[in-house]
Parts: C-alpha cells; structure tokens; sequence
C-alpha cells in the first residue's frame, strides 16, 4: 500500500542499492541516515552496496501478505553482503529445498510486486545462490 | 516516586467475538476492573492499541473508550507500540500514579481484528516491521520470526520438536483457562504435522487472530486498602527498551536485546532477581518468541531457551511456569490487549485465584511484553503485598 512519491523515494535503494558511509568511523548505513548507527557521526560520503554476500538466515513464506499472494510459496532471507551490511531479500533463481545458511549469494534486479490491480510494477533486488563451482 | 499498587483487573472471555463491537468489548473489561477495584471513579486512563485504524477504521481511542466508559472528561491516552502497546500502557499508568499526578488510574487494552480478512490481518500486523526495507520484500510477521528461529537453530542446535513442546506446554496451561480462545490441549504429533506458515514455523506455532480486551485499575500503594479488601499487588519494577525495527540489522538476530535490557532495568527498581520469580508472562507470539525470551529475562542461559519447554522447566510445577494462562499461543494475541492481560493473570495468580492453574504459593511474577521482532519491550515485575 505505498504511494508513487513512497515508490519513487526509494527507487536509489531499490535499483542502485546506493548507501553512505560515515567518514568518522567508516560504518555503512543501507538505507542512508543522518546519524551514524556506530559512532553518532553526521558526515557521510555516497557509497554503493557490494552485490555479493553470505545467506545468515532464511524461510519460506507460505501465507503471504495480500500483494504476494499470488507469489507463494516463495524464499526470503537476510544476506550479509561483503563488508558487513545486511539486507533482507527475496531469494530466488533456486529450489526452496536447496536453500542453506552459509550460502553464498549475488545481488539481483528483479519485479518485486505490482501495486493493486492498476497501479505501478515495483521494481527491487533480490538475492540468487551463487553457483558452486 | 510513590508506591504503585493494582487493586482491580478485568476481561472477558477472549476470540472471535463477531457480535461485540471493539468499544463494547473495552468497556466490558474496563467496567469489570473498576467492580473488581472497588473504586467509584477514575482518575485517569490508558488505552493500548496497535492499529485500530487498519482493523476497524477507528483512531482516538482515548476519546472514545472515555466517551463509552462514561468517563468524559478525565484525561484519557492512547499508548501505541506494536505488540507491546498494552505493556507500555501500564508503565505510563504506573509513572502518573507514581509521580502523584494522579490517584486511580485505570490501563485498558483492547484490539478488534477478526473484522478484516486473513490478508488484511497479515498486512496490518506487518506495519510493525520496517515497511520499506523487510515488508516491501514480502516477508510476514511468521516469517520475520522464522528468520530468528532458523538463526536460533543454527547457533544453538535448537530442534523443531522444542518449538513444539512450547506450544504444548502453553496449551496444556491455557485448557485450564476458560477465558482462553483456545482452551484445549494439543500433543506434539498435532504440532509438528500442523501446516507450515513460513519453514520452520507451523500454524500451531503461532499466537491466532484474537478480538479480545483487559483491563488493571492502579492506585498508590497506601490507598489500596481503603477499596480493596483483597491482597493488594505491587508494582515493584518497570522497565521499558528499544531495539532496532529490523531483524537484519541486530548483530544476533536469535537475541532480544531490548528485553534483556528492561528486564536489567526492570530487576534492578525491583530489587530482584531471576531466580526470586515464582512465575513469568512471557510474549509468545511464536514458539521460537518464548525461548528467546526466557534467555534475555536470564531464566535460561543465552542459547539454552530451546531445552527449557522440553524439560519441563517452565511448566506448572517446574522450576519456573511460563505462560500459566496459556499465553498468546492459547489465550489469544489482541495485540494491544496482550501487555495488560498479562497483568490480568499476574495479579490473580498472586491473589490465589486462579483454581487448577495456580501457582502455588506465588508472591512475585514478572510480565514481558514485545514489539514487532522485540524493536520495543516492556517488564514488569510484581509482588504481592
Ligand atoms: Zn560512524
């Protein structure tokens, strides 16, 4: 239930993955804030997630929220990409049952959902298991 | 601060409630509270409630629950804080009456959620968790602690069949409480083949949808017997925390570190201890909620929540019950209700009153009560005079 000036406010998130890191002690913030989580700092500079992480915990949703009902069963995880930052994403490109923790992962860019019957496609990233070679 | 006392507490009979309205079931459990208080008046009052508006289209309930309770014009506030919105209602009620602004006081909280569809249910809960960066990506409350609970099982070694045992210890206990949404017991072949919500939580892991209200008159101490010729209950410890919003971003994501902090808090005003508490309310809106909950209050040692309902450790009878009125899981989940009924089986079990679920000979018990993935917490810790 978002509006389109909630949509497009997210949009350097959702589709860059853009963050900032404070200049103080070097923290990374996704998304960016005002205040440094880690040291209170206010400077930041503009930085951009790394695409590639580490899968810490996952699920499957089986009962969805109403804009994902036509969606599940479908995989949704938190990744630690390189360098410490946490997302939570959808997981796809992959079998339910072969998810495991410890997995690693690269960042997508994927639909995540339409808005109502008329209302705009939302657009995010997603995380996919990175083939073992 | 003055001494706090709880002199009257209230509710009814919690569920699908279809023919009452959500200000009638308020009213009905407030107006219990004040019979059972013995007061004429209040003074003051406190309404918790998390989202109203998404349930039934209603906000300013402090206005209305007033209007209704024929209480005009005292002043009344709504206290909003996800899951633990009846919780901190009463720290609020506990801070006027304690700072001498005013005398009686009456915490209400009530939540009316059966009026919308599962969907709409599911999306009203979910505005408890980060809108934009956890429930734009589709993942539901179930879901939210699914992800704590495969982190638990993964550090811990925590089993499926231990989440289990807490829904069978909770429903044992809630089948002796008539008030209870669902006061049967189930075993633990029925939970483990029950249909999965979001892996590895099944339904019967989940607190349900509940309309339900409750309700605690406080006044200070040294007025108690003047209304009440009960036993009176103290408030004798508070303690309220934050946490980040979102799961991801908290280093343990199997930890609730704000309830580790308000219960420090909460012991320290209190004077005591864990192993000073005859019994616990702990918020179990999912299996995998009570044990994390019980390490963080430090009743188990951090990783260890998962043996306790298994062993029998925080069964009536064991070292230390949990959950003696069948908790969320049985009692029902009226989510702004919950932090006060809480309080409601508190205070009747330090009275003695509670018949086969009693805790015998209890004297001081401890409520805890969360937010969203546990972002907010508050505890209380109570004896009787
Ligand atoms: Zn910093």
């Amino acid at each position: 239930m978002s509006t389109s000036a909630r949509y497009w406010r997210g949009i350097p998130q959702r589709y860059r993955l853009e963050a900032n890191k404070c200049k103080k002690c070097g923290q990374t913030s996704f998304p960016p804030r005002l205040v440094c989580p880690a040291c209170g700092s206010r400077e930041f500079e503009a930085t951009k997630l790394p695409q590639t992480g580490t899968l810490l915990t996952y699920t499957v949703i089986r009962v969805a929220p109403s804009q994902f009902v036509d969606e599940a069963p479908y995989a949704v995880g938190v990744v630690e990409l390189d360098g410490g930052t946490r997302i939570t994403s959808q997981i796809t490109d992959c079998s339910l049952d072969a998810i495991r923790i410890g997995q690693k992962m690269k960042v997508e860019f994927r639909r995540i959902r339409a808005e109502g019957l008329s209302g705009i496609i939302c657009y995010g990233y997603k995380c996919a298991p990175v083939a073992v070679q | 601060m003055r001494d706090v006392a709880i002199i009257g507490v209230g509710m009814n009979k919690w569920g699908e409630l279809w023919e009452k309205s959500m200000r009638d079931i308020y009213v009905e459990a407030a107006l219990l509270a004040i019979e059972d208080a013995g007061v004429d008046h209040i003074d003051s009052m406190y309404v918790g409630c998390m989202t109203s508006g998404l349930f039934v289209g209603q906000e300013h309930l402090g206005s209305l629950m007033a209007d209704y309770l024929n209480v005009t014009p005292i002043p009344a506030t709504r206290i909003e804080s996800a899951c633990a919105s009846g919780g901190v209602a009463l720290r609020h009620g506990f801070i006027e009456v304690g700072s001498g602004m005013s005398d009686i006081v009456l915490v209400g909280g009530v939540e009316k959620m059966c009026d919308v569809g599962g969907g709409e249910a599911t999306y009203a809960l979910s505005t408890a968790a980060d809108q934009e960066y956890e429930c734009y990506q589709g993942v539901t409350f179930p879901g939210l602690y699914a992800l704590m609970a495969h982190r638990h099982m993964h550090l811990h070694g925590t089993t499926q069949e231990q989440l289990a045992h807490v829904a069978v210890k909770n429903h044992d206990h809630g089948s002796m409480n008539p008030l209870a949404q669902y006061p049967f017991k189930v075993t633990l072949e029925q939970v483990l083949s029950s249909v999965m919500i979001a892996d590895p939580l099944r339904i019967l892991d989940c607190s349900p949808i509940t309309d339900g209200a409750a309700a605690a008159i406080l006044c200070p101490l040294e007025m108690a017997k003047k209304f009440t010729k009960k036993p009176v209950v103290q408030i004798i410890g508070s303690g309220q925390a934050t946490d980040t919003i979102a799961l991801h971003t908290r280093e343990d994501m199997s930890w609730l570190g704000a309830t580790a902090r308000a219960a420090e808090v909460a012991y320290k005003m209190a004077g005591v201890g864990p192993d000073d508490l005859d019994l616990v309310e702990a918020h179990d809106c999912f299996t995998i909620a009570e044990i994390c909950v019980i390490e963080a209050l430090g009743l188990v040692d951090r990783g260890q929540g998962g043996k306790a309902a298994e062993s029998g450790l925080t069964a009536l009878g064991g070292k230390i019950p949990v959950n003696v009125s069948g908790g969320l899981k049985a009692k029902g989940h009226p989510v702004g209700a919950t932090g006060v009924a809480q309080v409601v089986e508190m205070v009747e079990q330090l009275r003695g009153e509670v018949g086969e679920r009693q805790v015998e000979g209890a004297r001081v018990g401890l409520t805890q009560t969360m937010g969203g993935t546990g972002g907010s917490t508050a505890v209380h810790i109570f004896r009787r005079v």
